[in-house]
């Protein structure tokens, strides 16, 4: 398929290595994070991390749209669903991942609540349609990439002046998830995770453009690099990195050139600017209180609010204390930390919401990373 | 969710919609977030959405970039030995 499979030639990854193996001082560790869960997907997929010189770390973040919710959203949401003839709507994702007291949407969906699996934020509107005597509340959830297509269906929604149709807005931002990540108490005085540059997300930047992350490359003087899906995009978005490191650099530089502008999609912008507008402070799991980090529906709009149609009281509920997800969202711990992981919780049975989703850390390492073998003088143990 | 790949585009539809290939899936799309897309044209979508449109030069240049850099060690590496 174009545009796929050459960016996936493996005699072409293999030389992109030999030049992050010559490139990489042996005498420092960099320490890399891959913001979005769609490149830790492909860091393990393609077992990208065997690619590369040990002095390399890649730390996952928390890019992965339903690991970052929190236990008490997703309380919410349960509470929301079991509205007497209410027709809940969410991507597929959301459906599987654990809420307090062993719940799950899919769990409440098979005791008889309408919970419906969409692909498309579209497909909410004709449910709505062909439904005209009941609720329907779309679960919106995801970074810049899902906004656009919540703020059309809402403008639509307006347009044809659907009064059964509201939207669950849990919309949140990447550049304010970066930059708490950067200023987190735990990450600078601790000093238990170093980050020296980031590989900033392939989708998330098709919206917002290149030009959001030079806050970060100047503020905090790491360097960025917005790389594309595949694992070719990914292994060369690590050696751009590794070269401003090695020359004391810290830009905003673009490998996915082929669907990143600097500005960025202007029309999706403008929708989302209109529809939308910033929150003072978004809970996160893993991130706790995040000032500015997610959106709200404006108040023209209120009329597809579900939060102004319906009682959604602020929750704060605590993780399953066995749950590392946390720590590996914030990028201090990483999935094999966890005393469950593979054991009790699994794909299949998941305990905490990186589990869920293949762009959570836990999932993906769990697929593609479980069984390769430690590297000598890294896990092994003598006894 | 976010993991997607480039949809070629085949046939503009009512609506602002267009049928889309993805390695051989076809699908409806909506093209309410993208301007003057054609069929052909290459589009990276999500949730149902055409979020950009992709550059043909731009893909031909980035693999260039791959193999270029990749000769120019090939030969520093010789030269040195
Ligand atoms: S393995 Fe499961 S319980 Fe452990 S951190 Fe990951 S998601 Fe949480």
């Amino acid at each position: 398929m174009k545009y796929i499979d050459a960016f996936r030639d493996g005699t072409l990854a293999r030389k992109i290595a030999h030049n992050i193996a010559v490139e990489a001082d042996p005498r420092r560790e960099y320490s890399l994070m891959e913001f979005c869960g769609g490149h830790t997907h492909a860091i393990s997929r393609y077992g990208i991390v065997d690619l590369l010189p040990d002095n390399i770390h890649m730390i996952h973040g928390p890019g992965c749209p339903v690991c970052v919710l929190p236990m008490g959203k997703l309380e919410n949401m349960i509470q929301l669903a079991q509205t007497p003839g209410l027709i809940l709507c969410s991507y597929g994702d959301m459906l599987r991942v654990p809420a307090a007291g062993g719940n799950s949407l899919l769990k409440i969906k098979a005791q008889g609540c309408d919970i419906r699996m969409i692909y498309s934020s579209a497909d909410v509107l004709k449910i709505a349609q062909l439904n005209p005597q009941r609720q329907v509340v779309f679960l919106a959830i995801g970074f810049e990439t899902t906004t656009p297509p919540t703020a059309v269906i809402i403008k639509q929604a307006q347009a044809l002046g659907l009064t059964n149709f509201t939207v669950f807005c849990n919309h949140v931002l990447t550049p304010s998830a970066i930059s708490h990540i950067l200023q987190s108490p735990e990450i600078r005085q601790l000093g238990l995770v170093q980050l020296d540059g980031f590989i900033g997300p392939a989708h998330v930047s098709t919206v917002i453009g290149s030009e959001p992350y030079r806050y970060f490359a100047e503020e905090f003087q790491k360097p960025v690099v917005i790389a594309g899906f595949e694992p070719l995009d990914v292994m060369q978005a690590i050696l751009m990195l590794i070269r401003q490191l090695n020359a004391g650099r810290a830009d905003v530089e673009n490998e996915f050139t082929r669907a990143v502008l600097p500005d960025g999609n202007l029309k999706a912008q403008l929708l989302v600017a209109e529809v939308f507008e910033l929150r003072r402070s978004f809970e996160w799991r893993g991130l706790g209180l995040v000032p500015y980090s997610a959106l709200r529906i404006k108040s023209g709009f209120a009329d597809f609010d579900a939060e102004q149609r319906f009682d959604i009281p602020v929750l704060s509920i605590a993780d399953n204390k066995a749950c590392e997800c946390g720590a590996i969202l914030r990028g201090v711990k990483h999935p094999r930390d966890c005393k469950i992981f593979g054991t009790a919780c699994t794909p299949e049975n998941p305990i905490g919401s990186c589990m869920v989703s293949s762009e959570g850390a836990c999932a993906a390492y769990y697929r593609y990373g479980r069984f390769r073998e430690p590297r000598p003088g890294n896990t092994v143990t003598k006894n | 969710m976010c993991l997607a790949i480039p949809a070629l585009v085949e046939r503009l539809t009512s609506g602002d919609n267009a049928i889309v290939n993805l390695a051989g899936v076809r699908k409806e799309i909506s093209l309410a977030l993208v301007d003057q897309v054609e069929p052909g044209d290459y589009v990276i979508v999500h949730v149902g959405f055409a979020l950009q449109k992709l550059d043909p030069d731009e893909a031909e240049k980035t693999l260039l970039l791959f193999d270029e850099m990749s000769n120019q060690i090939d030969e520093n590496t010789q030269s040195t030995k």
